[in-house]
Parts: C-alpha cells; structure tokens; sequence
C-alpha cells in the first residue's frame, strides 16, 4: 500500500456526527473494481443537492478546500458498513487522513490498511481544530506520523495514538500478509492442535 | 516490533473468565509485544462484495489456505422479482457472476443462484450449522455480529482483512473491551426482540460500544427464541460494537441439532460436553455493564438517520428548539429536513409510503409469523414487500401457509436476498418516500438515494402496511 510519512495540506472541517460509510460512499457505486478512480463516488449524494448539482455549502466543493487531503469530522466517523470503498473514495480524493473523536472500528481497521491514517483526538481538541481552521488564515495542517503530531496554523501541536504496528505498517507501506506468512509454521501447529481438540467443528466444503 | 511468543496464558487456572476470553484464548496463535493477537479463523463467509478481496489475492499471486473453512452466497445483489436471473440487470448480474468465477477458481463451496439452501449469508450461515458455538467466524459484512447468538466470536471485516483470511486462515486483532448488557424481566405486550436492541442502542448510543465486544445476558435475553437472539446481536454494530454473543445452551443446541454441518454421532456429545462450558463464569470482570429493564421496553420506532435516534411508539418528534448545543441543533434540525418530519408530531400521525419487511435482521421464520398474525384478514394501505431470509424459510413459510396470508392481504411475496435494507440488487424507496422497515439502518440514503426509513420490528412493519402509518402493534393485536 501507499506509505504515510508526512502531510502538510488543506484540512476541511465536516462537523457532523456519525457519517456513515453509506454517506460516505452510496451503495450503488460499490459495484467498480478498485482500478476506477472511486475519488469521484466520495459523500456523492451529501455534495449534491436533489437536483443533482453540487451543493455550495459543502466543504469539499469550495475551491479553497476541493483539494483538501485532511478532513477534520465530528464523533462516529465511518460507522455502519465494512465497506473498504468508503476509504478507497476518500483515498483517491486526495484526502490521506482524517482526524476525528472516534471512528467506526471496521473503517479504523480499513484505512490503516489502504494508506489512509485515522487519527483519533478527543472532542474539545476536535472542537479546538475546527475553530482554529475557521479563524486562522490558513487553513494547512500538518502531520507527522513518526513523531504522531498533528501540528495547526495557530503554532499548537497535539500528539495522537496510534497501534505500533499499524503505524509501521503505514510508514513502511507494508502488506500485513507477507508478514504474517511468515508465521506459517505456528498456525500450521495450532491448525493441528484445534482439529484435535475440537474435531466436531470439522469444513463445510 | 512484530516479534512473536507463544501466547501466555495471563489467566491462572480457575479465576472467572468470560465467554469471549475463553473463545479468544482458544483461538490465539501467538501475541505481538504490543498484545495484537493472530487469531485463527473457523469459518469464513464471503458474498458478492468479497470481488476486492480476490482481486487483491490474484494481483498478489497467492492462493486460499483452507477452501473448505470459507464458503460463499450470493445474497446482496440477488433480483427478488426474477431470483432465477441472478438479477435482470446486467451490471448487477456480473456482479454475481464475479464471486461465481472466484468460487469456482478457488474451491470454494458456493450457495448461488437457484441453489435450494441459498439465502442472506447471516441467516444461512446458522440455519446450515456453518455457525458453532465456541468458533471464530468472520465476513466481509458488518452485520456478521448475528452469528454471535449461538455463543461464538463473529465480527465484520473489511476487504483486506478479508483476503488476509483468505490467504492465511487467521487475523491480527487488537483485544476489544468487553460490556455486558444485562436486560431482565419480562417483555410487555407487543415487546420483541427488535425493540429490545433499539431501546439498547438508544441507551448506549450509536457510538457506545465502539472498540468493544457486546455480551448480551439476563432473564430477557434467555427467554429469546434464537431468532430473536440473532436480530439482537445482528445490530450490536449499530452501537459500533465489534461482535455481540449471547452463552449457548440448551435452546442454542435444540437449534443446532441435526443441521447440515452440524456435528453428529459421537461428536455431537463432544460438542455439546464443550458447548456447556462456555458461559461467563461468576465473578468474571467486565470492563462496562449496562443493565436494562426489560419493563422500560416499548414497541420502539427510529424518527431519524441514526439507529439510536429511536422514541417508544408513543413518543413525539423531537424539537430541535430543546437541544442547548448549537451544532447538535443545527445537525438535529438537518435531520428532520432530510425525514419530512415536523418537532412535536406523534410518530402514530406519521404517513409511510412503503413497507419492507425482510433483512438479516429480521427475516426467519419467526418474523414471518409475527408479520402474518397481524396481516391476516387485513389489506395493506401501501406498498409492501415480503423477502424471506433464505430459500428454506420461504418454503417453511409457504408450507405454513404465511405466503397466502401475505399475498391475500396485497402484500408481494418475493424471493430471497438482502434486497431494500441496502438497495444493490435495485430494490430501493424511492427518493423522499418513507419506508417503514424491518432492517438494521435508517442511514441517510441508505434505502435508496433520498430515501427515508423507520425502523421497526416486523409486527410493527406489518400494521404500518395495513393503516399506511406508523401504527402501534398494541392496537391492532
């Protein structure tokens, strides 16, 4: 996958709670395989109003933040559908992290996956952010993921968490497969001990 | 980093330990330094979706470790008008056809189109006894939680961690917190299981689980049918819990007895001997406990585009007007322009254009009934369509004589899939029509683009398609 290092770009702020990963990515875009740019299905039914035109007062469709590669959201991001495609349309829209107070599980696990680092800040730091970005003049965050420091326009700088390994799986751009193979004589031993122990679980080939 | 021993066993021999840790231990295969565990898999269900998932193992070269732990439905973009086409429409059909061509690549036992057991995946896995207590079972679908009813670990995974299972047998986890929500006493009229998990959800929130796994325990929660059982665990997800589980015993093995993979003969008692041990053991500690009472339960309908935003049947819309915080109002006042909804309304004055009854959720035989009692000798108001869980429970269905029930009273008796809870296969409500469903989400567009859903359990459903409103099922009974 894509490694992650560092970032210094546009951060959008989007302040509603509980985007689903259906808003973030309609069903009925989930039928293309990963080579289509999927950038172009990203919040595709929240930007547009009913009559299909992109709406004005969302962020991402203002020129000033059309490029934006950090989004700054509200509690619950990404919850509901396990969907990858929800991170591949963020991915392919340029937007390589987004910062929130807390992420749907899955959708955690995904991006960590697919080169896109969730970076998880409680709600008064999110709240800071989001301020921040409306009065200082620029709106450019920058991130460090080895250091893990989100740093803001207003000079501050607040660290994050984030699991070792699934942060040098993104420095790295690792492929967590070629790693876990290489523990392919363990869960042989431990296959063969489960059959043994619990040979009524049996395969349902 | 990434240096491995043997799992220590941290537990000393006979401190209380919980159902999960006791699945968890038995499935770890050794722990990183940072405690993420390499947990094997014993079962692996794929549907459609899983096309990223074998894209990515072809353009990596690598094959499937164990074919015969993984079998795959089609379910998501099955046609419930035209089953027999797979679906009419050509780009849904190929779809289809992708996992067809993937099963067949790679061995894998697949339930497709006009095959007799198909149906959607977290209602076959358990009616074919893919699904054991005691296992590890994952899928490429956040509602895999269900399958956590019979007393095993079964969670939702994204396509790279399905490949990652494909290829390997096993997955890196982080050890959730656990909550243990305690629900006791008995139900009131009307009160099912559906309600029970709504109310939940409005108890915890619709974040109040993440990163935790969810047992549910108490009189209530026994008393469940395993139907019910599983339309509660089925949405733990909906509280972003990571699985949900419910301790096995002797109704979760009276369901399981005699299943197509169920074990048999001499294995059977094995099993069964094993089974009996996985509970949570007295004195065993729980990061977080809920405990609800069953007599604070209503029928329960969601008025807007999150699963906790649910009220009793009784209730009234909210008024934005009482939500002190500005961006909270704003969102909430957001919420009722997307439903059509006015602060103050009843929800029994609310007007539904369409009714679904089927999902995941609730779509087995129980509900079917549920649905029937309240729709025999009635007519239906509005639309309404009725999708079997699997091909098995419509033929139950149908020797039971619910299809003629449904069918005199004008509802459609459809075939098989995950059809309108998430719209793929092209059944969808159209834009701001409302929908009165027995599905897991009220997500905005989720039903189809623009498209407005209540959430309900499938009595309700059924008296919202008889009155053309949201009905409380106490009234019509």
């Amino acid at each position: 996958m894509q490694a992650f290092r560092k970032l210094d770009t546009a951060a959008a702020s989007l302040t509603l709670a509980n985007i689903d990963t259906d808003q973030i990515i309609p069903a009925r875009f989930m039928r293309a395989p990963r080579s289509t740019d999927h950038g172009q299905f990203l919040f595709h039914d929240m930007r547009r109003g009913p009559d299909g035109e992109p709406r004005d007062d969302f962020v991402l469709n203002t020129p000033e933040f059309a490029k934006a590669g950090v989004l700054v959201a509200d509690t619950n991001f990404g919850c509901g559908s396990s969907r990858e495609a929800a991170v591949y349309a963020l991915h392919d829209a340029g937007i390589r992290c987004v910062i929130a107070p807390s992420f749907g599980d899955i959708f955690y696990s995904n991006a960590t996956k697919n080169g896109l680092l969730p970076v998880a800040l409680d709600r008064e730091t999110v709240k800071t952010i989001w301020r921040t970005l409306e009065t200082a003049n620029s709106a450019r965050i920058e991130i460090d993921l080895e250091a893990q420091t989100v740093h803001l326009p207003d000079g501050t700088t607040h660290g994050f968490e984030i699991d070792p390994f699934k942060k040098k799986c993104l420095l790295e751009g690792l492929v967590e497969i070629d790693l876990t193979l290489l523990h392919s004589d363990e869960i042989d031993d431990h296959e063969r001990a489960s059959a043994e122990a619990r040979p009524w679980i049996g395969t349902i080939g | 980093m990434h240096q491995s021993n043997r799992t220590q066993k941290s537990k000393a021999v006979g401190q209380p330990t919980t159902l999960f840790e006791k699945i968890w231990q038995s499935h770890a295969i050794l722990e990183r330094e940072d405690g993420t565990t390499l947990l094997s898999i014993d079962r692996h269900l794929c549907h459609e979706g899983s096309f990223h998932a074998f894209d990515k193992l072809k353009a990596q070269g690598r094959s499937v470790r164990r074919p015969d732990l993984t079998v795959a439905i089609a379910d998501h973009y099955v046609s419930t008008n035209a089953p027999e086409t797979g679906n009419e429409d050509p780009s849904r059909r190929e779809v289809i056809e992708r996992l067809t061509a993937n099963t067949e690549a790679t061995g894998i036992r697949l339930y497709g189109i006009g095959d007799p057991e198909q149906g959607i995946v977290h209602v076959v896995g358990p009616e074919q006894g893919i699904t054991l207590p005691g296992i590890v079972l994952v899928c490429g679908d956040s509602h895999t939680a269900t399958h956590g009813a019979l007393g095993c670990l079964a969670f939702g995974i994204g396509a790279s961690e399905v490949a990652h299972v494909l290829a390997t047998q096993t997955l890196w986890q982080e050890k959730p917190q656990s909550l243990r929500i305690t629900v006791d006493g008995p139900l009131g009229p009307g009160v099912v299981a559906k309600d029970v998990i709504l109310h939940l959800i409005s108890v915890i929130g619709a974040n109040g689980a993440t990163g935790s796994m969810i047992e549910y325990a108490g009189s209530t929660i026994r008393a469940l049918s395993m139907e019910g059982r599983m339309t509660v665990c089925n949405m733990s997800i909906e509280a972003g819990g990571k699985a949900g589980m419910i301790a096995p015993d002797e109704k979760t093995f009276a369901y399981l007895k005699g299943r197509r993979f169920s074990p048999d003969g001499d294995d059977w008692d094995q099993a069964v001997a094993d089974w009996q041990t996985l509970v949570t053991d007295p004195g065993a500690r729980f990061d977080r406990e809920v405990l609800v009472d069953a007599a604070d339960i209503a029928p329960t309908v969601t008025w807007g585009t999150s699963p906790e935003e649910t009220l009793a049947i009784t209730g009234l819309v909210p008024d934005p007007g009482n939500q002190p915080d500005a961006l909270r109002r704003s969102a909430l006042e957001a919420t009722l322009a997307y439903m059509g909804l006015k602060p103050g309304t009843a929800l029994t004055d609310i007007m539904v254009d369409r009714v679904f009854i089927g999902s995941c959720t609730n779509a087995r035989i129980e509900d079917l009934r549920a649905a029937a009692s309240i729709a025999k000798g009635r007519k239906v108001a509005v639309p309404a369509i009725i999708v079997p869980g699997s091909t098995l429970i419509k033929l139950q269905a149908e020797t039971e004589g619910l299809d003629r029930i449904f069918i005199e009273a004008g509802f459609e008796w459809r075939g098989t899939g995950c059809s309108m809870c998430v719209g793929m296969n092209g059944d969808i409500t159209p834009p701001q029509e409302r929908c009165a469903s027995t599905s897991n989400r009220n997500f905005k567009g989720r039903q189809g683009p623009g498209s407005r859903t209540h959430l309900m359990s499938p009595a309700m459903a059924a008296a919202a398609a008889v009155t053309g409103r949201i009905t409380d099922v106490r009234d019509l009974a």
